[in-house]
């Protein structure tokens, strides 16, 4: 293993290298370029676009965070994400559980239902779903969303723990029963710690979906003060127009926290969805 | 899925009260775990994909009763719609840009960064931040890039001497500039989803045909591409429902503009449904979207039945 290991090696060639920094190059200088873009200018931007910026003006900085906006809209959005993730950890566990570990009569049938959910869009019912919002007083509440969103991601959450608890070793469970151990306490002290890793992704998925999204809270919200950041920074920028430097501030302070978090759950991340592909 | 005698059953048979007692508490348990999901999946997820379907026979603005039934006038209404071909048109572009240009690539790296090693750790966890990012930050992002006045691509046509239009303005070139945009969000995603199926491969296969001289390009082309074929069926899958809901990124790019040439079907639904409050019209583009998705969720009936397998 040692020799073929080593032979392995050499496996990306100069003109492979050469390729791939080009589209680095492509991926980042977007990024680049929105997190200098806050300190320059307006005019040094066109002069400038790859250097540093002539002064590090953090006015707009300091103008964003003082302002009414930014920390609201990143606090309602963080209410609602980690309201959506902790709501639909539970509902699809628990779901997933009984599917998985529970024998009965039409679990199958139960099972292809919840997957109906990957066939389509979300988006199609999207106009019948504001009706019965407006019908049950749900429009303009953060709980009208938690709730929406927790019932959108019932379908990938129960799959990814449907498919978990499947692997899980029989033996504990059927020894659980027979001590006499019901369903409710197998899933809670033993089921549950023994799924933190699945939970880890699926909460970190369905955390960044929230929190990424823009239709649903753009159909439900009307108050400024609640507006999620997407809505934020949506309409931050339909105010400031193209006063670039103040919206590229705005978009690096709201992507910040973003990539922070990414960096922390990237290996959640990468193992649901890597998880998810070689199961398929 | 019928119980057939496991261990567990045996020991259930072995007193009457017993085996009574552990159905009671599953019936129980069923009652408490399933209700929960089933009835905010019927209620807001189903019930309206079939409300959608309903209100497109019928002409209703959403206030008082539904009355006037159509037949299927919703539906002449959004095919002759003088942008609704336009904004097919653009997302089946999506469908083949992701497939032809975004899948190829993301296959392209994957293979090269298939290895491990720390620098090559970086380089895909940096592929992959765009696809974390929101799709409005990344379209602001973008807006910016694109920006003829004070954005990237006219500073670098000054540096070069060439005079670049104002792309996302510009009926000719903003489908293009969008595409470019729905690169870098996404070939990530697939990236990650190929690199996982490469490292599957079982390493001894790949030394053999390399001791047995098979060229660097045959490798990837005759073992490594058909072993991670489930993968690569899989992405598809994605690329193309992921394309045709595309939404989040139009809305701050060019809002469909300009003069509506850059509608997908959901910002066409958005623009020509959901703003003006128009029900019928709007069920009967949703009921057309679904079609679509359901025609390509039949045709690729083997990921959805691995999905009822698992």
């Amino acid at each position: 293993m040692a020799v073929t290991s080593k032979k392995r090696r050499p496996v990306i060639s100069p003109v492979q290298w050469i390729s791939l920094m080009v589209v680095v190059a492509f991926v980042i200088v977007p990024f680049y370029t929105t997190a200098l873009g806050g300190f320059k200018e307006i005019g040094e931007l066109r002069v400038n676009p790859f250097g540093l910026p002539a002064s590090w003006d953090t006015v707009r900085f300091a103008e964003i965070l003082g302002g009414p906006r930014y920390f609201s809209s990143l606090g309602n959005s963080l209410l609602i994400a980690g309201g959506t993730v902790v709501l639909s950890t539970l509902v699809a566990s628990m779901t997933a559980f009984a599917l998985a570990h529970i024998k009965f009569f039409g679990s199958r049938f139960i099972l292809g239902y919840l997957m109906l959910g990957l066939l389509f869009p979300a988006a199609t019912g999207i106009l019948p779903l504001f009706i019965k919002m407006r019908d049950l007083g749900m429009l303009d509440s953060h709980w009208g969303i938690i709730i929406v969103q927790v019932a959108f991601s019932v379908s990938f959450s129960v799959l990814l723990f449907h498919n978990f608890f499947k692997e899980l070793p029989k033996e504990l469970i059927d020894a659980a029963r027979m001590d006499n151990c019901g369903y409710i306490r197998i899933y809670w002290y033993i089921t549950l710690p023994l799924c933190l890793p699945i939970i880890a992704t699926v909460g970190v998925f369905n955390f960044v979906g929230s929190w990424n999204s823009f239709l649903l809270p753009l159909i439900v919200l009307n108050s400024e003060a609640k507006y999620t950041w997407p809505l934020g920074i949506m309409q931050f920028q339909g105010q400031y127009g193209s006063d670039w430097p103040r919206i590229l501030a705005f978009l690096t302070l709201s992507i910040l926290p973003a990539i922070a978090f990414f960096l922390l759950a990237q290996r959640y991340v990468i193992s649901g969805l890597t998880g998810g592909a070689v199961k398929g | 899925m019928t119980s057939v005698a496991t261990g567990t059953d045996l020991g259930e048979r072995a007193t009457l009260h017993r085996r009574r007692y552990t159905d009671r508490k599953s019936i129980i348990a069923l009652l408490l775990f399933l209700p929960p999901s089933l009835i905010l999946f019927t209620a807001f997820v189903v019930l309206p994909m079939i409300d959608a379907a309903t209100f497109s026979f019928f002409d209703w603005n959403g206030y008082g009763p539904i009355t006037d039934f159509v037949g299927f006038e919703n539906y002449a209404d959004v095919i002759t719609h003088r942008n609704f071909g336009t904004a097919v048109r653009n997302s089946l572009i999506v469908v083949a840009v992701s497939l032809l240009i975004q899948l190829p690539l993301a296959m392209w790296c994957a293979i090269a960064l298939a290895e491990r090693g720390a620098h090559i750790n970086l380089i895909r966890v940096l592929f992959f931040l765009p696809y974390m990012l929101a799709e409005v930050a990344a379209g602001l992002i973008w807006k910016f890039v694109y920006d003829g006045n004070y954005g990237l691509l006219p500073a670098i046509g000054g540096a070069i001497g060439v005079d670049m239009p104002f792309v996302l303005g510009d009926k000719l070139w903003v489908i293009p500039a969008i595409m470019l945009v729905i690169t870098w969000k996404y070939f990530g995603f697939h990236m990650m989803i190929f690199i996982a199926g490469l490292q599957s491969i079982p390493n001894e296969v790949i030394e053999a045909a390399r001791l047995d001289g098979v060229k660097k390009w045959q490798i990837v082309r005759h073992i490594k591409i058909p072993m991670i074929r489930s993968a690569i069926v899989i992405s598809v899958f994605f690329a193309i429902t992921g394309a045709l809901q595309l939404f989040d990124l139009i809305i701050p790019l060019s809002n469909g503009g300009p003069s509506h040439s850059s509608h997908t079907i959901v910002t066409f639904l958005y623009q020509f449904g959901i703003l003006r409050m128009k029900l019928g019209f709007g069920g009967a583009v949703s009921v057309l979207l679904f079609i679509a998705c359901v025609i390509v969720a039949l045709a690729y009936r083997r990921i959805l039945f691995k999905v009822e397998q698992n």
